[in-house]
């Protein structure tokens, strides 16, 4: 069994979780997700990544009901070559600039990497994890180690876009966050919808790769705000609440307002 | 400084507000001489586009003068001291859209970019001073701008040339000069365009440049009728006929108009049941857009023919006749201007002598005026085509 199968079983088998029909359908879709994007590759880590999916897609079928997951997956044109999509994401030190959730990643050795995510309230949620599989300009995959408090798996394709309109990248990463508070607080960090924030990701990627620069209005002058609007910014589900900044707004709109 | 925000329907202020800063490091701080009012920032004032803000600062039609610049901007292409004119659509330059020169659908631009996809399924470029959905970016009818991707998209005006010539190539005269290409004029052409306001007399002016042999324009003020019949158009007075489409098809042997523009867009007027129903659906927010000229434009066209749209229209319409458009074999061309693709063309015709957009402007006022001035335009008061402002003049001396 390869290395890459590997992590999705014991992910699959490992953990006795309350019941969650979700996760039945997070796991075949995935490994459906995983086992199509192997296929494509048509080599031997293909073959790898194929089988993966299928065995994922398996367990999630056969496991019935298991601990739910968040699944987050996108994918997005790049006006780059795979070489240079594949430069910049192995360097995990680079993902906090255009994933939003990410506060931090440090390198702790070659393959192994610590991740900070933050959410409501500068709420911290740590996770180590590892490279599972990495082949250059082609694939990445990396887990959380086995004995940390959550279990993140990602992986992400470099592939060449038809008509040399450069790279499509396409990022399937699952959480299954444990119950209790972290689970709570990661729940929250990644909103209702993990695609939606992915494609965000993705998008700011693109823009930072094609540009240099990710574009913003934070910090541009304007009017007297209302302290509706203010509310409705808090409500913006791409701009997921850090530390104590956005309640400061809307405390000065009050104000304001009164 | 000064600047002119949206404070709700039909509510706008001059408020003082912090000078703009550099935020990225592609961007550029302009110094305003010139900014206009444009007929589509009256879909704001009518508070019919959505995702307004209170505090937004309003327009998109300015030129100026570079103030200060970002440590990413390409020196060879921009630099301190340049006197430019700023386009109203915003381009990165390098995404595959920008690349095609389909500048108005970057990629890069608009960091809201996921509402727009909700209403359209992808978004288009960012634009100054229209909308969140649109990027929310501060607009240039102000004393400073923030400008992005400062390498890209500013034009530079060599010195000598006024301001006024000079200050419409940031969006009417491109969006009126797109709108006749859009037409696909060939030798011989008639064209009738809707709507003759700015864009629609640059329209009118552009499709002669392109070869067009008739152009019949449609509005119902004299005052903009008559600046039409000075370019050589063939006029109609819609409230004075009973079919506008009749009357083009008698007017062209009952064949119809090579080409059809709608130069209007959402807030179209037009009369008979249609019209009670769309205004009504538009107050009640069922529908965003009253499409009463597309529907005309889509009717009176030849078989074959095309139709362009440089109109606004922000959402979905109702009573859309596919049925024409389909059996009558029509092409329809859209788009937010392409700019970068027009500006300096265009500039050089103006050198040139061929065209001297300041024809268009009936209003010189100092920004402390913009309030009021936004409702002169709305009810085309006071013959009223365009309002240029000049952010640094003193209101109360005016």
């Amino acid at each position: 069994m390869s290395e890459a199968a590997r992590i999705h079983l014991r992910n699959a088998k490992g953990r006795h979780y309350r019941a969650a029909a979700a996760f039945r359908w997070g796991a075949l879709i995935t490994g459906g997700a995983l086992a199509l994007i192997g296929l494509s590759k048509r080599s031997k880590s293909g073959v790898a990544i194929a089988t993966a999916g299928g065995l994922l897609s398996y367990a999630g079928a056969k496991a019935g009901t298991r601990q739910r997951e968040l699944i987050a997956r996108s994918s997005i044109l790049l006006n780059c070559t795979p070489e240079e999509a594949y430069t910049f994401w192995s360097k995990f030190e680079n993902l906090p600039l255009f994933m939003r959730h990410l506060e931090s990643v440090t390198l702790l050795s070659d393959t192994r990497s610590r991740w900070t995510a933050i959410g409501p309230l500068g709420r911290r949620v740590i996770w180590d994890a590892e490279i599972a599989f990495d082949r250059k300009d082609d694939v990445i995959a990396w887990r959380s180690l086995p004995d940390s408090e959550i279990y993140v798996d990602g992986i992400v394709k470099f592939r060449n876009a038809p008509a040399n309109r450069g790279t499509i990248i396409s990022v399937v990463v699952v959480y299954q966050p444990p119950a209790g508070a972290i689970g709570g607080a990661l729940a929250k960090i990644l909103g209702k919808d993990p695609s939606f924030m992915m494609r965000q990701d993705l998008r700011r990627l693109k823009a930072l790769i094609e540009t240099g620069e990710i574009p913003t209005v934070e910090g541009q002058s304007h009017g007297p705000r209302s302290s509706v609007a203010a509310f409705a910014r808090i409500l913006n589900p791409d701009d997921p609440i850090k530390g104590e900044g956005n309640l400061t707004d809307i405390a000065n709109a009050r104000r304001r307002a009164s | 400084m000064k600047a002119v925000c949206w404070m709700g329907t039909e509510k706008m202020t001059v408020e003082n507000v912090p000078d703009p800063k550099i935020l990225n490091p592609r961007d550029a701080i302009v110094r305003i001489t010139s900014t206009c009012i444009c007929g589509s920032d009256l879909h704001l004032y009518n508070g019919l586009m959505p995702t307004m803000e209170q505090g937004d600062i309003m327009g998109h039609e300015f030129m100026g003068e570079v103030v200060e610049i970002g440590a990413g901007v390409d020196r060879e292409k921009l630099k301190v001291g340049d006197r430019v004119v700023v386009p109203f659509t915003i381009a990165c330059g390098r995404c595959f859209f920008c690349q095609q020169q389909l500048w108005s659908c970057c990629d890069n631009s608009n960091p809201n970019y996921w509402i727009a996809e909700k209403l359209m399924g992808y978004s288009p470029s960012g634009l100054f001073g229209y909308t969140h959905m649109l990027g929310g970016y501060a607009g240039g009818q102000a004393q400073y701008a923030r400008v992005p991707f400062a390498d890209v998209g500013p034009l530079r005006i060599p010195a000598g040339i006024p301001d006024e010539q000079v200050v419409f190539l940031s969006d009417i005269f491109p969006t009126g000069y797109m709108g006749a290409e859009n037409c696909n004029i060939k030798p011989g052409d008639t064209v009738a365009i809707w709507g003759c306001g700015p864009v629609g007399q640059f329209a009118i002016r552009s499709a002669f440049l392109l070869g067009a042999e008739r152009v019949i324009a449609i509005d119902r003020f004299a005052y903009r009728l008559q600046m039409a019949e000075q370019a050589g158009a063939e006029i109609i007075n819609y409230e004075e006929v009973d079919d506008v489409v009749q009357l083009l098809k008698d007017m062209t042997g009952n064949i119809g108009p090579d080409a059809c523009m709608d130069a209007v867009g959402m807030e179209a007027h037009y009369s008979g049941p249609m019209w009670a129903i769309d205004k009504t659906k538009q107050v009640l927010k069922m529908q965003p857009d009253r499409p009463g000229v597309l529907r005309q434009a889509i009717m009176a066209c030849r078989k074959g023919g095309t139709v362009s749209v440089p109109g606004v229209y922000g959402g979905f319409i109702d009573k859309m006749p596919m049925g024409a458009y389909v059996n009558k074999g029509l092409t329809m061309k859209t788009g937010q201007t392409h700019m970068m693709r027009y500006m300096k063309p265009l500039l050089e015709l103006i050198q040139g002598g061929k065209i001297d957009p300041s024809f268009v402007v009936s209003h010189r006022v100092p920004i402390d005026k913009a309030p009021e001035m936004y409702k002169v335009f709305r009810d085309k008061k006071d013959h009223c085509s365009k309002v240029v402002l000049d952010p640094w003049a003193n209101g109360a001396a005016a």
